[in-house]
């Protein structure tokens, strides 16, 4: 027997719960489909987070996906079947992945990320685009560039670090219409694998407090940047990140096992930590990062 | 002094890969300080080098942390091999970004050359040590006794700050005088 998972109209980090709440009675090995065929848009942590979905499953997942062919023909270009295909059984029409070179708010197609030279990939592509998008468009000052560069540099390490199996990065760029009627550049970090509290867990005698869970494991890791290696100079990546994120008004949300923490700037009513949420395994990182008002 | 120049863009081609030109990720940090660490291992304790990162591209926390902050760990450290002193250039404000954040994490502190030839410490350094810093940068070295009148404290506070800047790699004692590593070291003709 296969499940059904329906994907809601619209995807982003705060919908894709509704997937997860779905899935969190199926034990892993139930076949499932993952019904994509209404959605009309997606972040690129709601397509990320597909991927690491088919991931976390012990059964290799279906995929329907969407019938709109302008949104299936975005997915395309975001590089999502292409990976898709790996992870999933792929139903229905599957749209073809054309070079489109006038395509601007794809600044990075899904890429997948293992390695330190899949980093080194990402960061050297991601320069080459941003540049417009970042100075022009979002009227960020020229280091922004770099320091974009490094944000995702550090944002993909965790994987490499700390996932302990591949995951998936993506960077778009679009109109925040309904919340922050802004443009915004949005990157996406999702994998399935150890996440935090089993990364911190693997520390060799490390203290256990009575209150000891993915949502202090969050907090230990996104606010006191503490790390599972013994070495002090750990746990410098994602404070790096939060201090550019500071300066760029931007949030941080990174979710992982049953919690959610989110560094949450004045323009957004997000909760800074949200715990008891479905258990989904790794950890799915999303940063925000909004055009700059005021700026001439 | 003896001068010795590692040029950072090309120790990251020959230890990682020709393609690459951004200092990023902990296993490329590592690689290159081994490439480094290789080049360091013949030098004297009187050497100063200077690491160039004119041809670095983009440098993230974690390469910054594994190249700079272990490789400065390792040349203040008792344990270690004398490896002279460092000053570093050709460095970007977003280079500084990141070695000022791990350089806070451990800290830790270096002298950079800035694009106009001034050299200036980086980092957490206390007051009074700054201040000696300075004074002999500033006149080419002194003694402590000397320091003390111009800081205006006691000789056991101004040996204490100089013996401070030495173990920190930021100057030398040479017989009663000190020196700093710095704009006067560079004036005498180590460019």
């Amino acid at each position: 027997m296969t499940t059904v998972i329906t994907v809601p109209p619209s995807l982003d980090d705060h919908s894709f719960e509704l997937l997860l709440e779905q899935l969190a009675p199926l034990p892993a090995d139930e076949k499932i489909l993952v019904d994509a065929r209404h959605a009309r848009w997606s972040s690129p942590y709601g397509l990320t987070a597909l991927l690491a979905l088919a991931q976390s499953r012990a059964e290799r997942p279906a995929f329907a996906g969407p019938e709109a062919e302008d949104t299936a023909s975005y997915w395309a270009r975001t590089g999502f079947y292409r990976h898709a295909e790996a992870v999933y059984d792929l139903h229905g029409h599957v749209p073809r992945q054309r070079p489109s070179p006038g395509e601007s708010s794809v600044l990075l197609e899904i890429t997948s990320v293992e390695k330190s030279e899949d980093v080194h990939q990402v960061v050297g592509r991601i320069q080459e685009r941003s540049q417009q998008i970042l100075v022009s468009e979002l009227k960020l000052d020229p280091q922004s560039v770099m320091r974009f560069a490094m944000t995702l540099s550090e944002a993909c390490q965790n994987i490499v670090e700390h996932a302990g199996r591949s995951g998936w990065v993506a960077v778009q760029t679009y109109r925040w219409q309904k919340r922050l009627g802004r443009r915004v550049v949005v990157i996406a970090v999702c994998d399935a694998g150890m996440g935090f509290r089993r990364s911190l867990e693997s520390a060799h005698g490390r203290p256990r407090s009575d209150r000891w869970d993915d949502a202090m494991a969050l907090e230990e890791a996104v606010v006191r940047g503490v790390s599972r290696f013994r070495d002090p100079g750990r746990g410098q990546g994602l404070a790096g990140v939060r201090r550019y994120i500071g300066k760029w008004d931007g949030k941080l949300s990174i979710r992982s096992g049953t919690a959610r923490i989110a560094i949450v700037p004045s323009w957004d009513d997000d909760v800074a930590l949200a715990e008891g949420l479905p258990e989904f395994p790794g950890a799915q990182m999303q940063i925000t990062i909004p055009e700059r008002v005021g700026a001439s | 002094m003896i001068q010795h120049h590692i040029d950072l863009g090309l120790a990251l081609r020959r230890s990682v890969s020709d393609m690459f030109s951004d200092l990023v990720t902990r296993p490329t940090g590592a690689a290159v300080r081994q490439e480094i660490e290789q080049q360091l291992a013949a030098v004297q304790d009187s050497t100063l080098t200077v690491i160039d990162f004119s041809h670095v591209g983009l440098l993230d926390f974690s390469c910054a942390d594994e190249v700079v902050a272990k490789l400065l760990l390792r040349c203040i450290s008792d344990a270690g091999s004398p490896v002279g002193f460092f000053i570093f250039r050709g460095m970007r404000e977003e280079h500084l970004d990141a070695i000022e954040a791990v350089l806070e994490r451990r800290g830790l502190v270096l002298l950079v050359q800035t694009p106009d030839g001034m050299v200036r410490v980086v980092g957490e350094l206390g007051k009074r040590e700054r201040a000696a810093w300075e004074a002999l940068d500033r006149t080419g070295g002194m003694d402590h006794s000397a320091l003390a009148h111009l800081l205006e404290c006691s000789r056991e506070e101004a040996l204490r700050a100089l013996d401070n800047l030495c173990a920190r790699r930021l100057a030398l004692r040479l017989e009663e005088s000190y020196l700093a590593i710095g704009n006067a070291l560079l004036a005498r003709g180590i460019q």
